[in-house]
């Protein structure tokens, strides 16, 4: 692992759990934070209704006592006008909660896509080397959803049952006292019950969580690897293997189902007991001539006021749960650190490209990739780089914007470490082509453009040519405009790499890095890149790497790998003398090159004809 | 191109604010993963059923739980009835015993009320959890039988929604607003019926609102339902940029396109949160206008009850007020009712998008008297073949090619002159417009997919390296593979050495992707994987592309003895490799200019000649 970045990072194992549920609870409610003008007035307007709401049973009270038995026709009109405008009134203040507290919830999970969002664009190649992009999407999704639920379900309703439980029972209390507390002596249980509830739950719910995330991955790669799978005739294999998934998450929401329908009615067994207690106490006190009829009536009326908020404790301890389970997941992702960023008062200038590899090792995972690279390269020269599959290349080439850092001594870039660039600034010099092409669902012009959004239609068409895609690219139904899909689906593969070369171009970058570029393009086309590279490469340095030598020879340094080392370095014709390996690949090559020949040679006298 | 033209119309392009460029401002530059294809079907019954057909294998659950619900209505119903009985007879008659009784009940019934709730919910979880297994399900596999064109439209993020997102988004109906719809609806009626019972006049006063609500509720549901779909579209939109901007990460640092990108995820997220926004604001209504209904109907059944009362009209005080009292129950229900509504309107939103994919036509498919391919020989056939990816545009044309069994064809030619449609083809990943496709003599498009493609071994253009073991991986074609063979597999095209060299070798986790991989390495366990399956035909597409010249000399002698007896397809770019092939087929614009073996073509001093020379004339220069 590079530098402590890892997609499940614990650092603060140490810490009991407790002080780390206080904890994420207040990071998550801090995402309200900017959000609490909207929180005060839907807060506002929950009590006015909830005070309001007393209104009308009231009113409907006077009515019956004093319209309908006491005769006071006279009062109808009113009483029914101030029902109508008490409702009318109630129904606005209910509006302008709701669009208050939806707000407050649009606004949390905005803020947190968009952090998450610009947080993974730092996150560094080692950190997609190792983490699932459908897993990551589900984070994204489902977990910032159940987060949306609670901001703009759970923390009013919290609100309204905390306050309703005050308000009756400082009302109960001050009506009787010994009642009250009756009523109450279930609470210690009640508690148990729910911290029993809570512990429980809570595993499940992020059980629940990582499992949607499974099945997302395993529908990402699916679709991601959607020929493969056709072309083995795979099918039933991948649908057994995401009805795996399926049902690990059946398994795992109706578990959570079963939790809860074990402890919520055990909940609602308690609070009503202490419904039946306070009746027969009650009564026995009204028998026993204690209480009166009366206020014992009224008493019970208002009991069912003190239940139900404990009864939705459940339900909100179900909501709060779902909501950490969730909000963890994404922490984890914000806490990762991006194991390469710009450090402070990092260099950020213009590059030159004088390119430097001093005692360079580097490995990912055990095994050391590369191991003593030591180079210079001056602005302005071509290095190629040829060597057996697996034998480092991309590694070496990936060191110089950065995407890795060196486990053993410097790159150097101007004569400055690349860890004390701004990365920005220093990947803005460096242009590359990928070894695998990947182009973005938009125009293959905007494609073009990817890394110079400010170029002109000229600019990118002058890319083009030299990449030899205009031909083709005019030759689209839309030309420039045409779209082309995720990794380049509509392109041919050669196609695909042209546009790439093109983007790369575009950047008009002080460095130049083709990591095999061309080997999808057929020879001819390459052989026309090339004649047109050989002018854009003036005064840059370029790294190229290929593996046919036609493709390096004109190269100043070619250096030839092996196994993670630079076995050889030096021009063409200095090699051939001095590298025996690479004078083995010559060999293979010009072997193949004399047969060519020969056989040509050999046709073209016997047939003769027209030379094209 | 027709799905991005129908698209045109809505959202930026993520790129069109950025670029000053003349064309860009005229026409807007749209972005496919910006866009969805918008759903024009209007709200049909149709639907609904369909989405209520799902709970047609679980009846007897439905049922059993329709059961526990009344009985739980009915002890929550009885309880305050109860309370009032010891109030009024027992505790006002100083009936200790009788005041216990009634205890003792409330306490059964609060045992009832436990065992009766906890069922429901055990049972409702499970209804509503196996009938999104059951539409996950019948998505995914539905999805594994579409043809390539179904994917070649959409960014890879719109389809996973569906899949998670979308049918998760029917977890609430179905879990609980359908089965609360029913108790709703009985309990809606009985208080109905209850209020008729007691002073029809009364009852058709209070009735007299419910219109009010229905127009309300009609007038909005278009509204409302506009708007979800509205929410669920760009939801889908955040989601595909997400999955691209995942998948694509590694260019957009190389290209310092963060800022560009971040911009233009916000901008995505704020057309959501507007958009939902827009959707509450429509939606909030519902509730209110509910309430203020409610009490309307409350005023009009007082002011109309008071007159009958004053009148003298045959109703006393007691009959009004309890009268007043069914109806709060009465709205209840009503107010239910209109969440549930609003729910399914929502739910709507999500259900069309689910059936839309699951009403995408299998465009390529077994006919229905397909026949099983028995092992073939390998005698492939191109019988006049034009084929196109978009109707307006052939790749292909007039193509006839004959492979013998046991051949070895080579197809050259330039990029993007038609290699990889043509190998396409051959598997049937696409049907040509015209023409056939002959394997021993049958039409393709007349034997099951399967039997075919299980004969055919692909080494893609594009590599695909499948998370988990490097073993998994090799033998994806042929999962009985002994390790014996695995192992053979990879020795053939000198990947062995290397896997060993990993930190478990064989049993290596690999990512998605292969990203703990060189790229030539990835493309060496992918040619293994098409070895291993040990096919009929093999179809090498530029399967050493990116491979050094003296690995690729090693596999090719390898292949000299795998491929005996195997009709294969090769397309590669260095002519070295494909000298030898019985048959070199020379293809140019979609079209076949030349064929014949290396000799033959030579001698006809055409294309392929050329193609030499040009080669010949780089390598001349080393
Ligand atoms: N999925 C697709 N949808 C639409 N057009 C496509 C699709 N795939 C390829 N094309 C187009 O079809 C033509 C032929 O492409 P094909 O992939 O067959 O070329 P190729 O000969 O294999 O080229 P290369 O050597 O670069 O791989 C190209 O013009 C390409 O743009
Ligand atoms: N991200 C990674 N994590 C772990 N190991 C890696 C990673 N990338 C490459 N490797 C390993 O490092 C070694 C060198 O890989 P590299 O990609 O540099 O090879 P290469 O010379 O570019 O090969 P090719 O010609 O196939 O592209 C290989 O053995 C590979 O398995
Ligand atoms: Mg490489
Ligand atoms: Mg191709």
């Amino acid at each position: 692992m590079i530098a402590g970045e890892s997609i499940f990072n614990q650092n603060n194992g140490s810490l009991p759990e407790e002080v780390l549920l206080v904890r994420t609870i207040r990071r998550m409610l801090s995402y309200a934070v900017p959000y609490w003008q909207h929180l005060l007035v839907a807060v506002v307007t929950l009590t006015t209704l909830t005070v309001l709401g007393m209104v009308n049973p009231y009113f409907s009270g006077m009515l019956v006592d004093r319209v309908l038995k006491g005769g006071e026709k006279q009062l109808l009109l009113p009483i029914c006008g101030g029902m109508l405008l008490v409702a009318l009134a109630r129904g606005v203040l209910r509006y302008i909660k709701g669009c208050q507290i939806e707000r407050v919830g649009q606004g949390v999970i905005y803020d947190l896509r968009v952090s998450l969002y610009a947080h993974l664009q730092r996150l560094s190649f080692s950190y997609y080397d190792k983490v699932r992009t459908g897993e990551l999407m589900s984070r994204l999704t489902g977990d910032v959803e159940a987060l949306r639920v609670f901001f703009s379900d759970g923390i009013l309703n919290l609100y309204e049952c905390a306050l309703t439980l005050v308000v009756v029972m400082v009302i109960l209390l001050k009506m009787n006292t010994k009642l009250t507390l009756l009523c109450l002596s279930m609470s210690p249980f009640l508690a148990w019950v729910v911290f029993r509830f809570d512990s429980q739950i809570r595993p499940a719910y992020s059980h629940i969580r990582r499992q949607n995330a499974s099945l997302s991955a395993v529908v990402q790669e699916n679709i991601a690897g959607v020929r493969v799978v056709k072309a083995f005739a795979r099918e039933q294999h991948e649908i057994d293997k995401f009805a795996r998934e399926n049902e690990k998450l059946w398994e795992r929401v109706v578990y959570s189902a079963d939790v809860r329908a074990t402890y919520i009615p055990i909940m609602d067994l308690l609070s009503g007991f202490s419904s039946v207690a306070v009746l027969w106490y009650g009564g026995y006190q009204v028998i026993q001539g204690n209480l009166t009829l009366g206020s014992f009536v009224a008493f019970n009326s208002y009991i069912w006021s003190l239940i139900w908020p404990i009864r939705r404790l459940g339900h909100l301890v179900n909501l709060l749960e779902q909501a950490l389970a969730a909000a963890e997941r994404l922490f984890e992702i914000l806490d990762t650190q991006p194991a390469i960023a710009s450090p402070a008062g990092a260099v950020s200038r213009k590059v030159r490209g004088k390119v430097e590899f001093r005692n360079v090792n580097l490995h990912y995972g055990s095994a050391d990739v590369l191991q003593d690279i030591n180079l210079v390269v001056e602005p302005g020269t071509t290095v190629a780089i040829v060597g057996a599959t697996g034998s480092g290349k991309t590694s070496l080439v990936n060191l110089i914007p950065r995407f890795y850092d060196v486990t053993g001594g410097q790159v150097l870039v101007d004569d400055v470490d690349v860890r004390d660039w701004d990365l920005g600034a220093l990947r803005k010099h460096i242009g590359i082509a990928l070894q695998e092409t990947f182009l973005f669902s938009m125009p293959v012009g905007d494609n073009i453009a990817f890394g110079r959004q400010d170029a002109s239609q000229t600019d990118i068409e002058a890319a083009a040519q030299a990449a030899q895609a205009h031909a083709f690219i005019s030759d689209l139904p839309e030309g420039y405009d045409t779209f082309v899909g995720e990794r380049g689906i509509g392109l041919s593969g050669g196609q695909r790499q042209r546009v790439a070369i093109a983007r790369a171009l575009l950047t008009d970058p002080r460095i130049l890095i083709l990591d095999d570029a061309t080997s999808s393009v057929d020879m001819e086309t390459e052989h026309r890149i090339q004649i047109a590279l050989r002018s854009i490469m003036q005064g840059r340095t370029t790294f190229i790497i290929a593996h046919r030598l036609a493709t390096v020879k004109d190269a100043d340094i070619i250096l030839v790998m092996e196994n993670g080392r630079i076995v050889a370095q030096g021009t063409h014709d200095s090699l051939l003398l001095t590298s025996a390996i690479y004078n083995d690949i010559y060999q293979e090559q010009y072997r193949e090159q004399e047969r060519l020949r020969d056989l040509v040679q050999a046709t073209g006298t016997t047939g003769g004809g027209v030379v094209g | 191109m027709t799905w991005c033209r129908q698209q045109g119309q809505r959202g930026v392009g993520w790129l069109a604010k950025a670029r000053k460029d003349p064309k860009a401002t005229s026409k807007p530059r749209t972005n496919l993963y910006d866009q969805d294809e918008a759903i024009e079907k209007p709200f049909d019954k149709a639907q609904f059923v369909r989405l209520l057909s799902f709970l047609r294998p679980y009846r007897q659950t439905v049922v059993y739980v329709l059961a526990l619900m009344i009985v739980l209505a009915v002890a929550n119903l009885s309880n305050p009835y109860l309370m009032k009985i010891a109030i009024d007879v027992h505790i006002t008659n100083g009936n200790l015993l009788g005041l216990s009784l009634i205890g003792l009940l409330l306490l059964g019934l609060q045992f009832v009320v436990l065992y009766c709730s906890r069922q429901r919910t055990r049972l409702m979880s499970r209804l509503g959890q196996n009938i999104l297994l059951d539409m996950r399900a019948q998505l995914f596999a539905h999805i594994q039988r579409l043809s390539f064109k179904f994917f070649d439209s959409r960014p890879a993020g719109k389809i996973m929604v569906r899949i998670t997102n979308d049918v998760n988004q029917l977890n609430q109906l179905l879990t609980g607003g359908l089965v609360n719809l029913i108790t709703d609806i009985i309990s809606l009626v009985g208080i109905t019926l209850v209020m008729f019972w007691m002073n029809w006049q009364l009852a058709l006063f209070s009735l007299l609102v419910v219109p009010l609500l229905l127009l309300i509720a009609t007038k909005l549901r278009r509204l409302v339902r506009e708007t979800w779909r509205d929410v669920r579209y760009r939801n889908a939109n955040i989601n595909a940029n997400l999955q691209e901007t995942l998948s694509g990460m590694r260019v957009i640092q190389c290209f310092g396109r963060e800022e560009t990108n971040l911009q233009h995820f916000r901008d995505l997220n704020d057309d959501y949160k507007n958009a939902w926004m827009r959707a509450m604001r429509i939606n909030m209504f519902f509730g209110p206008s509910v309430d203020i209904t409610q009490v309307i109907g409350s005023v009009v059944v007082y002011w109309f009850g008071s007159q009958l009362l004053f009148a003298g009209n045959n109703i006393t005080v007691g009959e009004l007020v309890a009268f007043i009292g069914y109806l709060g129950r009465f709205w209840g229900p009503i107010s239910d009712l209109s969440n549930i509504y609003n729910q399914l309107l929502i739910a709507m939103a999500s259900a069309e998008r689910v059936f839309e994919i699951l009403d995408y036509p299998v465009d390529i498919d077994d006919a229905p008297d397909a026949i099983e391919l028995g092992t073939i020989r390998g005698e492939v056939i191109f019988d006049n073949v034009t084929f196109g990816y978009n109707d307006d545009r052939m790749v292909l044309q007039n193509i006839n090619l004959h492979a013998q069994p046991g051949q070895t064809i080579a197809l050259v030619g330039p990029t993007g002159a038609g290699k990889s449609s043509i190998i396409n083809l051959v598997s049937r990943f696409y049907d040509p417009q015209a023409g056939s496709i002959y394997i021993d003599g049958q039409d393709i498009r007349k034997v099951s997919l399967n039997s075919l493609r299980r004969q055919i071994g692909l080494v893609l253009q594009d590599t695909f390296i499948f998370s988990g073991t490097v073993r998994d991986n090799i033998r994806y074609g042929r999962l009985d593979a002994t390790e014996a063979e695995i192992i053979a597999a990879a020795k053939a095209v000198n990947a062995h050495e290397f896997i060993m060299q990993l930190e478990r070798g064989y049993d290596t986790e690999l990512q998605e992707r292969g990203s703990k991989l060189s790229v030539g390495q990835r493309q060496l366990i992918s040619f293994a994987r098409a070895l291993l399956a040990d096919p009929r035909i093999l179809i090498l597409d530029e399967a050493t592309s990116s491979i050094d010249t003296h690995t690729e000399k090693l596999i090719q002698e390898a292949l000299a003895v795998l491929l005996q007896g195997r009709t294969s397809f090769v397309i590669a770019h260095r002519l070295s490799t494909i000298r030898d092939a019985d048959l070199i087929v020379v293809i140019d614009k979609g079209r076949i200019v030349e064929q014949g073996t290396h000799l033959e073509l030579l001698g006809r001093r055409g294309v392929y000649y050329n193609l030499n020379r040009v080669q010949l004339l780089q390598g001349e220069a080393m």
